[in-house]
């Protein structure tokens, strides 16, 4: 099991804009600089990339929640 | 009745900024904050306080029935909406008087006709403030293009009437140019919105930002001068000055007086500022838009004039005549604002919200520092990234850049990366410190990478 990790606080987005579909699904692959999902810090987007490939798990973050930096956002099985 | 209870409906450094300007009045301060602004400044400085909701601004200082709510709970008389967030919602404003409370702004149809781009156009018009001269509607033909574009003077810019944005935009220099793209535009507008008309007006070709402070109360209205903020990044601004250099007295008059009449003409009341471009060439000003609010840049023109004007447009709105006459506002010195934003500007301005770990505040004559930080502060990742404001003023423009460079030499704000290096560099830039600059000036300095990291000076090579 691998983990995604947010690499600064803000606001945690699963999906790329509201009205979209989840950036990941359970059971989907994933590949070394797919995203998986958003941070927003000061009204700045940053795209959040895996660093290892696998399967994605799911989300441990809810979209929309309040992240802190070091924080899971999503787990892969390798 | 004066005001007895202000709610303040905003965050970060304004939010003291209100605080403070309302405590001087003798009035009694409501803070409103969300759950992750528990530990701010303003907080702490206020009277009282109201949690309004979760970080999320959209569920608290944006909600209009959160913070109605969160007034009416505090017997709030009074509720100032600081800038950003609700400051030009009239929906907000409505609610408010709805509510049987004072907004400290104008009223929620003023807010509406300004914030409308065409209905200000026309208002401004009327009161004689000059707009960028355009087709007064659609145009159907090449002809009439070219007849239109001889009237308002090369380069025009050529849009699609239907459409909305930069898309499809071209400028032509000459008549020739004229007739070569307007059946270009025609073909592309008709394809992409379904209408082939055409829109047509001045192109003003990088100009700079220049605005007006009027302050009015509802019949009489005063203004206090002029501000340029043509050094912008990402249409954000960066560095603010009063007053604007590049005007002699008689556009200066003329700019100021047409604002004025503006404001007069919409019985205004509350702190307002029109924006215009300037053209330096021609010395040809053209309105742009009012803001309806205070804005972040407002004490560049308190220092250039003295006045309050926090504490006028409470007063203002809590009912009282303008306290000052036009004639009894002068100018003096000048003054320069920088922003100090939490941001890394040497890695693209990565924001950077982290904790003030110690903070050392220039001080001395002339030297003002706007802001909300206390060793020990977290900075918040939700919100924008205004940490502060610094600002001073020097007797003349070259000795307030002085000013301003020694004073950033003093200033020390530990934990947190800053535009403290970007504006250092910008004090010691010979265009900045010429004055030769506008609004399309800074991105391709910044590009051509003008800003490095400073050099270590540990030994010598």
């Amino acid at each position: 099991m691998a983990q995604i990790f947010s690499p600064l606080p803000g606001t945690f987005y699963t999906k790329p804009s509201p009205e979209a579909l989840p950036y990941k699904n359970s059971g989907d692959p994933v590949v070394v600089g797919d995203i998986v999902g958003l941070i927003e810090v000061m009204k700045t987007f940053i795209e959040i990339k895996s660093e290892v490939p696998g399967t994605f798990s799911g989300y441990v973050a809810a979209d929309g929640s309040p992240v802190t930096a070091g924080q899971v956002l999503a787990e892969l099985a390798a | 009745m004066g005001i007895q209870r202000l709610l303040i409906a905003n965050r970060g450094e304004i939010a003291v900024r209100i605080v403070r300007a309302a405590k001087d009045l003798g009035i009694t301060t409501i803070q409103a904050y969300s759950e992750a602004d528990e530990d701010m400044l303003a907080v702490r400085l206020a009277d009282e306080a109201v949690c309004v909701g979760p970080a999320s601004a959209k569920d608290s200082y944006l909600n209009i029935n959160n913070v109605v709510g969160a007034a009416i709970e505090k017997s709030a008389d009074a509720v100032h909406p600081g800038y950003g967030f609700l400051a030009e919602s009239s929906d907000f404003a409505r609610a408010i008087a709805d509510a049987g409370m004072k907004f400290i702004g104008p009223t929620a149809d003023t807010i509406e006709r300004m914030g409308d781009k065409v209905a200000a156009r026309q208002a401004a018009e009327a009161a004689g403030v000059p707009v960028v001269p355009g087709s007064k509607g659609r145009i159907d033909s090449v002809e009439e293009a070219v007849s239109i574009a001889s009237k308002v003077g090369y380069p025009v810019m050529i849009k699609a009437a239907a459409g909305g944005g930069g898309k499809g935009i071209r400028i032509a220099q000459n008549e020739e140019d004229v007739r070569k793209m307007a059946p270009q535009a025609q073909a592309e507008a008709a394809a992409a919105f379904g209408d082939g008309g055409l829109y047509l007006e001045r192109a003003v070709q990088s100009p700079r930002h220049i605005e007006v402070q009027i302050v009015g109360d509802g019949t009489d209205a005063v203004h206090f001068f002029e501000r340029e903020c043509s050094l912008q990044r990402r249409r954000q601004k960066v560095w603010e000055e009063a007053g604007a250099d590049c005007l002699d007295e008689g556009t200066r008059k003329h700019l100021c007086d047409t604002a004025v009449s503006l404001a007069k003409a919409v019985n205004y009341c509350g702190a307002g500022t029109l924006e215009y471009l300037y053209d330096d060439a021609s010395k040809e000003f053209y309105f742009i838009e009012m803001n309806t609010r205070i804005q972040v840049e407002h004490p560049v023109t308190e220092m250039l004039t003295g006045f309050d004007l926090v504490q006028e447009m409470i007063k203002v709105c809590g009912g009282a005549s303008l306290s000052v006459k036009q004639d009894q506002i002068k100018r003096s010195g000048h003054a320069i604002e920088v922003r100090l934003n939490a941001e890394d500007p040497l890695m693209q301005f990565m924001p950077f919200p982290g904790k003030v770990t110690s903070l050392k505040i220039p001080e001395g004559a002339g030297i003002r520092f706007d802001h909300f930080m206390y060793e020990g502060y977290q900075i918040p990742p939700f919100y924008d990234s205004l940490i502060g404001k610094l600002i001073v003023h020097g007797t003349d423009r070259s000795d307030a850049i002085r000013k301003l460079s020694a004073a950033l030499d003093d200033l020390e704000i530990g934990g947190l990366k800053t535009t403290v290096p970007l504006h250092k560099a910008l004090a010691n830039d010979p265009t900045v410190k010429s004055g030769d600059f506008h609004t399309q000036w800074l991105e391709p300095w910044l590009e051509a990478g003008n800003l490095t990291a400073p050099r270590e000076t540990g030994g010598n090579l």
